[in-house]
């Protein structure tokens, strides 16, 4: 019986990829797509401001509110923030993953790689956490502070503009830290991984053509390194868009895109606002794949 | 791989300055997280003093007879096991489909499944949200597992694709040649070729599941799985040592699970753990 089925199946290719294609292709069609196709349609709706109740009609009046000042002001800083995350990474990645490519034994390398894909891959809210003991005003920085008798240059610090606030955990300076400490393995593995790929012959080259270390850095290097670092940065720049979590531990008052997604929904049940603020997230990220995709980042991944 | 001893004319040997760099990035990444089990010894019950001002071990029985953390751990697990499960059965069959053929849209099946990692979590989570609002379902144990499950596949895909992908398809023909049927064939070549790729991957999508709250947040209704219990007492701290212990445990079950799940995957390059 199983050798008659199996004979079937085997003369019948197409019809094996479609069982196997299916399966998964129905999920990601009917829960993901479809899901992302009802936020769409949900944009297009708008809340009631008397009853708060969503109206199901088609209007284009929820788009219209997000060239407010205010929501217009939102997608900046997130945006903002997301940039200087992704270059803060990519300069603190770029040394761990250049040494672990080319001078690395490989003994060493295989701990550093554990080292880096042990904090990608464990918990996410824990390590957010520990940057609340860090940061706490009786926290680890404030004793350092106090102890290498630093502790005027981190009240001067704290007294600035933008980067300071009433203390190290409630700053930007302190959501930038947590944002780039959580992400930095998603930038250091692509890196590393295009590092890998520079084919040695290609700098020996460059040194037999009589540049010296420095030049063939700057020529031969970096330059394939970058689609590394434009795949690090997917991530690193997606995150940082769309996390409500840190920005809400660490932040000010002042909202950034997901802060506002959930409110929206959360509290005012307002989901035509929050789809619709969604659709410029994606649209950022969409544009950002496509210029990826071309700069040929996903051979990196 | 490259060695210290390659060879390359001048200048070489990582300078002092790189070492000193890589170094301080490796401790920059690890310190914070392995601080969390020295406050979950800490006498200091009402704040995050440093240094502790002493240590004891009275929290970890505490902490592991707390009925809600208890709830939320139980709650964690059976969610990550069923999505790991689901995510396992879907990337499976999706990397065998694109390894074994050629068709149309090929490029956009990797494409698509990569995409509930690659877009902000929020857009996965509001999405589900509306689509759940929309349809009027009510939250629950599934809605959440759902959710998990569409982000897992990515994970299993690529770690059995790149394992499909080093292996030769000769065994297969081979095999068949000398008389197997497919599912003899599949339990016994195919199935130890992938195994230890499968293993990775469930564990890699058990982790990724177990910590996610992005998603979550937005797709479960009243319950709260334990990095959402976490949040919460980040947010409104009742009992930080108990929390502490807590998050001590979080790290334990993700992290010696991914330590295996390298170890068996050592030596080849299909961890692909860079596409979490």
């Amino acid at each position: 019986m199983l050798n008659r089925i199996s004979t079937y199946l085997y003369l019948r290719p197409k019809l094996v990829l479609a069982l196997l294609l299916l399966p998964p292709l129905i999920w990601f069609l009917v829960v993901y797509i479809g899901s992302l196709i009802t936020l769409l349609i949900n944009s297009f709706f708008s809340l009631d401001s008397f009853t708060g109740q969503i109206v199901r009609e088609f209007t284009l009046k929820t788009y219209a509110k997000l060239f407010d000042k205010a929501n217009l002001e939102i997608f900046g800083r997130t945006t903002l923030m997301a940039a200087v995350v992704t270059i803060a990474c990519a300069l603190l990645a770029f040394p761990l993953s250049y040494y672990m490519a080319r001078f690395a034994s490989p003994r060493v390398k295989t701990f550093l790689y554990l080292a880096v894909t042990l904090p990608l891959w464990s918990s996410y809210v824990v390590r957010v956490y520990s940057w609340k003991l860090i940061l706490a005003q009786e926290g680890i920085v404030s004793w350092f502070a106090n102890l290498t008798q630093l502790d005027g240059i981190l009240a001067w610090y704290l007294k600035l503009p933008v980067v300071g606030g009433s203390s190290l955990a409630i700053s930007y300076t302190g959501v930038f830290l947590v944002f780039v400490y959580i992400w930095l393995p998603y930038m250091i593995i692509p890196i590393q991984t295009a590092l890998e790929r520079v084919p040695k012959s290609l700098i020996e080259a460059s040194g037999d053509l009589g540049a010296k270390p420095p030049q063939t850095f700057w020529n031969v290097i970096l330059p394939l390194a970058f689609p590394g670092v434009i795949a690090g940065s997917i991530f690193t720049f997606s995150l940082t868009l769309g996390d409500f979590i840190v920005p809400q531990l660490f932040g000010k008052s002042a909202y950034t895109i997901g802060r506002a997604v959930l409110t929206f929904q959360g509290t005012s049940n307002n989901i035509p606002l929050a789809a619709a603020f969604t659709m410029g997230p994606i649209l950022i990220m969409m544009v950002y794949l496509l210029i990826a995709r071309r700069l040929g980042a996903f051979d990196a991944l | 791989m490259p060695s210290k001893k390659s060879a390359q004319p001048s200048g070489e040997r990582a300078s002092w300055f790189l070492k000193f760099g890589a170094i301080a990035i490796v401790l920059f990444l690890h310190i914070p997280m392995w601080l969390i089990f020295l406050y979950s010894f800490t006498t200091d019950t009402a704040a995050y003093t440093f240094p502790p001002p002493g240590f004891t071990l009275k929290w970890i029985p505490q902490a592991l007879a707390n009925p809600e953390m208890q709830e939320a751990l139980s709650l964690s697990i059976r969610v990550a096991l069923l999505s790991t499960a689901a995510a396992l059965v879907l990337g499976t069959l999706a990397a065998s489909a694109v390894y074994r053929s050629d068709f149309f849209g090929k490029e956009a099946i990797s494409f698509m499944l990569i995409l509930p990692l690659a877009l902000p979590g929020i857009v996965t989570g509001i999405a589900m949200r509306s689509a759940i609002s929309l349809m009027s379902i009510p939250f629950s144990f599934w809605t959440i597992v759902i959710g998990h499950a569409t982000f897992c596949v990515v994970v299993v895909y690529n770690n059995v694709l790149a394992r499909f992908r080093r292996s030769s398809g000769s065994m297969i023909e081979a095999s068949m040649d000398l008389g197997a049927n497919s599912f003899q064939t599949f339990r016994h070549i195919v199935l130890p070729n992938i195994g230890t790729a499968l293993l990775a991957g469930a564990i890699l999508a058990f982790s990724l599941s177990f910590d996610e709250v992005i998603v979550t947040t937005f797709t479960a209704g009243q319950q709260e799985t334990l990095p959402i219990w976490i949040l919460g007492q980040m947010f409104k701290p009742r009992s930080r040592p108990i929390t502490n212990v807590t998050a001590m445990l979080v790290v334990l079950i993700t992290a010696l699970p991914i330590l295996f799940a390298q170890r068996i995957t050592a030596g080849s390059s299909d961890t692909e753990g860079e596409t979490k």
